[in-house]
């Protein structure tokens, strides 16, 4: 039941002009949007996909921004040290850093998802929580990278600024460097997470059970692609929508200190 | 006040300062000028740690903050310093920028801090700006607020790394009227700067820098009349 098969369909009816042909294709057309999502509640079924894709989402959002922000802050202070006191500590944390950044940005995320959950977690079976660790672990790689490139990429005249004043490293990091940085990485930020939203799709081949996982098991049932498929992403554009329209609002309110 | 013994300063292989040696007294206005790259900056900036020196030793009041074991950030809040390019918080108002250290390093109360920043923002006449943002002020003004924010910590010694440099013309002179103000109430400066008329009028001391070296140094009437060292008279004659 393809789009080539809804075509020719659709192009009988158009070149017959006749009614009958015409009622031939809405007939179908509806039963297989009848199939997709009212058969059985189906609408249910996706709507508890979409309740685990956010809450997949969040989880991992959560995971991903602690990591992030460890990795960041640690690779930061390690790079920040004033030479000739370099701590051996920071050292070996900062390599055990660049080792996870460069693991998880140089493997590909459905195949770190194929060993969470085929090799690592094998006894495991809350699939859905093995997948929202694995995206957690994932995320925190780019998330440290896009902190960093932030707090990296402010005039380094602020830090010296709040240092000079008689503020710590970490007050300084705190009240003057984190805060510019938070508003210059917010649209990397945003973006992330909008990727991190549609990459909970991955965690169905482990068993996750999100949105995809729900659409397939409809196709195994009702043997139609088309309107599972389209319906979950029209869910996935519509979410992402949202979130982008959220990201603009913050983004307008942290602009208030330029104004002139 | 600030003894400076053997201060040398390399960036990998390029030495930088080269031996330094000088004492600045209590209430002492010391001007330094040189040639771009002489390393002005980096003496100033190694008088309060922004730099670490490679080798050579800093006393300021008796402690000797070159130690490893000196708690910098109590000395730097003694010492105030302002920058070229003003480095104003611009993600905070002025109030903010003016109380954020005070309040933070438990110098003042928030209170205290909201006081001492109206009146250091009347001194300068800035008042109305306190709750604007960095972005919404002119370059001058920008300036003045740097330069009573490092007066909030009520510093014992003031740095100038060339607070007018990056000032449109019209705006240097309300930046440098207000140095001059604080030179009167007897604070102690250090004041890396091209303008010379300032040297001569504010300055007790001149220090002519070039090639990581202080060539040559003396009070600013018999400096500017009667230059000894060929380098100096270069300069000089090129900035006058
Ligand atoms: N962080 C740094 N890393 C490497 N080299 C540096 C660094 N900072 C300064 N230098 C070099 O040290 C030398 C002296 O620099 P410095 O900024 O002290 O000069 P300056 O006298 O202040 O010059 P200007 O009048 O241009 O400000 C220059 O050659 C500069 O390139
Ligand atoms: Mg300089």
């Amino acid at each position: 039941m393809d789009l080539a098969y809804y075509y020719e369909l659709w192009r009988g009816m158009m070149l017959s002009k006749d009614p009958a042909v015409a009622a031939e294709w809405w007939q179908v057309f509806f039963v297989r949007f009848y199939q997709a999502f009212l058969e059985n509640d189906r609408w249910q079924q996706y709507l508890r996909g979409v309740g685990t894709t956010l809450c997949v989402t969040a989880i991992a959002l959560c995971i991903g921004v602690v990591l992030g922000v460890l990795v960041a802050v640690v690779r930061t202070a390690h790079d920040q040290q004033r030479p000739g006191r370099r701590n051996v500590l920071l050292g070996a944390v900062n390599f055990v850093c660049r080792v996870y950044v460069t693991i998880i940005r140089g493997t590909p995320m459905m195949v770190q998802i194929l060993i969470m959950g085929m090799v690592i977690f094998s006894s495991s079976r809350n699939y859905t929580m093995v997948g929202a660790l694995t995206l957690g672990i994932n995320s925190g790689a780019y998330v440290a990278e896009i902190i960093r490139g932030g707090l990296m990429s402010l005039d380094p005249g602020q830090m010296e600024a709040g240092r000079s004043l008689g503020l710590g490293y970490f007050d300084t990091m705190r009240f003057i460097v984190i805060p510019q940085a938070f508003k210059a990485i917010l649209p990397s930020l945003g973006n992330e997470f909008i990727v991190l939203l549609k990459d909970t799709s991955m965690i169905s081949v482990i068993g996750g059970q999100e949105l995809i996982k729900a659409a397939r098991d409809i196709i195994n049932r009702t043997y139609d692609a088309m309107f599972p498929l389209i319906g979950s992403a029209v869910i996935y554009l519509v979410l992402v929508m949202i979130f982008s329209w959220l990201q603009g609002i913050l983004e307008r309110r942290l602009r208030q200190s330029d104004r002139r | 006040m600030i003894d400076v013994k053997g201060l040398t300063k390399s960036f990998g292989n390029h030495l930088v300062l080269d031996h330094i040696d000088q004492h600045i007294h209590p209430g002492e206005k010391v001007v330094v000028i040189g040639p771009s790259g002489s390393g002005k900056s980096t003496f100033l900036r190694c008088l309060n740690l922004l730099e670490t020196p490679t080798s050579g030793s800093i006393t300021f009041q008796g402690q000797e903050i070159t130690d490893p074991k000196a708690d910098i950030n109590a000395v730097r809040r003694q010492m105030g310093m302002v920058f070229q390019h003003f480095n104003l918080f611009p993600n905070m108002t002025i109030r903010k920028n003016i109380t954020l250290a005070p309040v933070q390093t438990r110098l003042m109360s928030q209170a205290e801090a909201d006081d001492a920043a109206t009146a250091l923002l009347r001194r300068v006449n800035l008042e109305e700006k306190a709750d604007a943002y960095p972005a919404q002020l002119s370059g001058g003004q920008k300036q003045r607020i740097a330069i009573v924010r490092a007066l909030a910590m009520k510093p014992k010694l003031m740095l100038f790394d060339e607070p007018t440099s990056a000032l449109d013309p019209e705006m240097v002179g309300e930046v440098l009227a207000v140095m001059k103000e604080l030179a009167d109430e007897g604070m102690t400066m250090v004041v890396v700067t091209h303008e010379m008329g300032f040297a001569r009028e504010v300055g007790t001391r001149v220090l002519f820098m070039d090639g990581g070296k202080i060539l040559e140094e003396d009070e600013p009437h018999a400096f500017f009349a009667h230059p000894k060292e060929p380098r100096t008279i270069e300069f000089l004659s090129k900035v006058l």
